[in-house]
């Protein structure tokens, strides 16, 4: 029997955030699924590394509506990443994750600070200083922030051990709206980078990936798809087959055609 | 004493603390609770004094992105 051949796959390749191993690169919500059942075949299927959670307040049709979700969670038993979505001041989102905490009995955090509800784009020029609070507190933020290079490492020298760029706006399915930055933010960061919100396609993820993010945080590309278990699935293989392009190492891209089949020995071949 | 939990006004006696409001719109664990944007610990809910229009925030878990 051959042995198996060297490749970097053979190495362990965890995600690794804050010191701590994850199962999967894929980190999947929780939000908009068409029933508990397929939210929790969703989660069998692609076997996320952790699965995004929220709070609203007790007694109101939505908090109902999730009665049964606590024991879901605790059935699952995916390791939780509470988010603060909603808030738009520092104080919300460090009290909402002061709540979190003790909630859902985490330190981990998906910081969110929403600066305009048109586009749920981040609230950048205050981001950077809640995350140092919430640092501070003892929390394991992962920021949900845009691929801006400068305000990702800002966040990185406040101590954030890994930032998520979106790649598009929140729930807008449109893949990397752009590649430069985000390719350049890949190659300046040396922290794992996780791109968060605007995927809608498994091969999004897959290209992602390829240029070397560490992981993926999707919810609405899976939740609204006509059959959310499939494509999880297929969300689950897009990420491991574009982290292992990513590691194998690509070709360069030639300008002209080189055959792939010998010439030498070419039958019915004539040197003019 | 008017407080407001959860956005709907209740009148309590003087000397409240948290655990009364909770009490009263009979909160289901798992819940966390803020006073005036303020996060209350667990262990605080039974001594946390409420005062004249504190805001309350009883909050519950549900599925998020």
């Amino acid at each position: 029997m051959n042995a198996p051949l060297p490749t970097n796959l053979n190495k362990a390749d965890t995600l690794v955030l804050y010191g701590e191993s994850f199962a999967s690169r894929l980190l999947l919500g929780t939000s908009r699924y068409p029933s508990p059942q397929v939210l929790e075949n969703a989660v069998q299927a692609s076997n996320p590394g952790m699965i995004t959670v929220s709070l609203r307040r007790q007694g109101t049709s939505t908090t109902e509506a999730h009665s049964g979700f606590w024991d879901l969670l605790k059935k699952m038993a995916v390791p939780v990443l509470p988010n603060t979505a909603g808030c738009h001041s520092p104080q919300e989102a460090i009290t909402t994750a002061q709540m979190a905490r003790e909630v859902f009995e985490t330190d981990w955090l998906k910081l969110e600070l929403i600066g305009d509800d048109y586009t749920l784009q981040p609230d950048v020029l205050r981001l950077v200083q809640t995350a140092e609070t919430l640092i501070k507190d003892g929390f394991k933020v992962l920021p949900y922030c845009t691929e801006d290079l400068i305000l990702c490492q800002r966040l990185v020298d406040v101590g954030c051990q890994a930032v998520m760029p979106w790649a598009a706006p929140i729930g807008t399915g449109q893949g990397p709206l752009n590649p430069y930055a985000m390719k350049l933010l890949r190659d300046r960061l040396k922290v794992p980078l996780l791109v968060d919100a605007g995927l809608g396609l498994p091969s999004h993820a897959c290209t992602v990936m390829e240029w070397g993010f560490d992981g993926v945080l999707l919810n609405t590309a899976v939740a609204l798809a006509d059959d959310p278990i499939v494509m999880a699935k297929a969300f689950a293989m897009a990420v491991d087959a574009g982290r292992a392009a990513y590691l194998s190492g690509a070709m360069k891209p030639q300008e002209s055609a080189q055959a792939s089949t010998p010439l030498v020995g070419t039958p019915f071949w004539h040197q003019s | 004493m008017r407080v407001i939990v959860n956005q709907v006004t209740y009148d309590l006696p003087n000397q409240s603390v948290v655990s009364d409001a909770l009490a009263i719109i009979n909160a289901k664990p798992p819940y966390a609770v803020a006073v005036n944007l303020n996060f209350v610990p667990k262990s605080k809910h039974a001594n946390f004094a409420l005062n004249e229009n504190d805001q309350i925030e009883v909050i519950a878990p549900v599925t998020g992105g």
